[in-house]
């Protein structure tokens, strides 16, 4: 179990990417992770509305389309969201 | 063709005076005429690293305020004939200089030198305005911890917004036992956030405290630091030179070579 523990947990070095990432979006498009995180949240509403999803994994950035360029001249938010189970299609 | 390039971190602490310092060396050794700026008005470094803060009469706020002739400001290396200093002032505030008072300098001077070095200080304020203001390129440095990428990533942006766009980056105090370990963010997790091109890597080397503590820079020496520096000022010059292998560890015959060049 202890062995098991150790192998999943992140090594600082990923935490440090992971972190750095989340925080230059907010940096350059001047957007706070708390505003970030509830866009999130709000987008994971309307989605469960209609499909069962995994809120647990899904990612939301601000990223440039096209080319690796570091200007956000055309900012686009893309969402990464994990669906578990199609099923629910009759709407309410 | 005289280049003007500035070089910036953000944060403090990151090694921009020494790349500064061996940067200029490295070129000046290479038969450039090069003149280093110190910036940093209040705390000026420079001169300490390159050894030459007892030759000091006049400095860069002396030259704008128009109490002495640049010429009497500028102190020769006591190693290169090409290389020059122009120290900051310690006892003024940044206040002291403006931005256009930088750019006319920086054009009377950029004739007579083949590149122009302006050591930026630390922050985004006035200095850091003051710095960038006649940069035609910047060398940013930064090390692979979080808060300098975040500081690095802030002024890639003001840099961007002033129009400097050559802008090529320095990882500093590498370490590659640390990387293996999982415990520091490899050169190419620093790329990959900054997106920035690569145009040195230095290690951590303690060879880098042994040359401050004598006011020599290391560029060109065997110690791994020192060939690291010698590889940015060829980058500069525009040739294509690998990269060293710093996620390898310190080699031995690199630590024995370090050892010879002490002295």
């Amino acid at each position: 179990m202890v062995f098991k523990n150790l192998l999943r947990r992140k090594s600082s070095r990923e935490i440090a990417k992971d972190r750095l990432k989340i925080l230059l979006i907010s940096d350059r498009v001047n957007c706070s992770p708390e505003m970030m995180e509830m866009i999130k949240n709000d987008i994971a509403k309307v989605i469960s509305k209609y499909m069962k999803i995994d809120t647990k994994s899904m990612e939301i950035q601000i990223t440039k389309t096209g080319s690796k360029g570091r200007s956000l001249k055309n900012p686009t938010l893309y969402a990464n969201i994990p669906i578990l189970d199609l099923m629910n299609h009759e709407i309410p | 063709m005289s280049e003007v390039i500035v070089v910036t971190s953000g944060k403090g602490g990151v090694g921009k005076t020494t790349t500064t310092a061996n940067v200029g060396t490295g070129l000046a050794a290479m038969g450039k005429k090069v003149i280093l700026i110190d910036t940093d008005i209040g705390l000026r470094n420079l001169d300490v690293v390159m050894g030459l803060e007892n030759r000091i009469v006049y400095n860069l706020v002396d030259v704008v305020e128009g109490s002495c002739r640049i010429k009497q400001a500028i102190i020769r290396d006591k190693r290169y004939p090409t290389l020059f200093l122009l120290p900051s002032a310690q006892t003024r505030d940044k206040s002291a200089v403006t931005p256009p008072q930088m750019v006319r300098m920086i054009s009377h001077l950029k004739d007579q030198f083949d590149y122009i070095l302006l050591d930026c200080p630390a922050g985004i304020e006035q200095g850091f305005q003051n710095a960038i203001a006649g940069a035609d390129r910047a060398l940013v440095v930064t090390t692979p911890e979080v808060s300098a990428i975040r500081d690095a990533d802030r002024i890639i942006g003001l840099l961007e917004a002033h129009e400097i766009h050559k802008i090529d980056l320095i990882i500093n105090r590498i370490r590659g036992d640390m990387i293996k370990r999982g415990d520091m963010m490899s050169s190419e997790d620093v790329v990959d956030i900054l997106s920035l091109p690569l145009i040195g890597l230095v290690p951590d080397d303690e060879n880098v405290v042994i040359a401050t503590n004598q006011g020599e820079p290391l560029v060109g020496t065997g110690t791994l630091a020192g060939r690291a520096y010698q590889n940015i000022c060829n980058r500069v010059l525009g040739r294509e030179v690998p990269f060293l292998d710093l996620e390898k560890g310190v080699s031995f015959w690199a630590k024995v070579s370090g050892i010879f060049h002490r002295g």
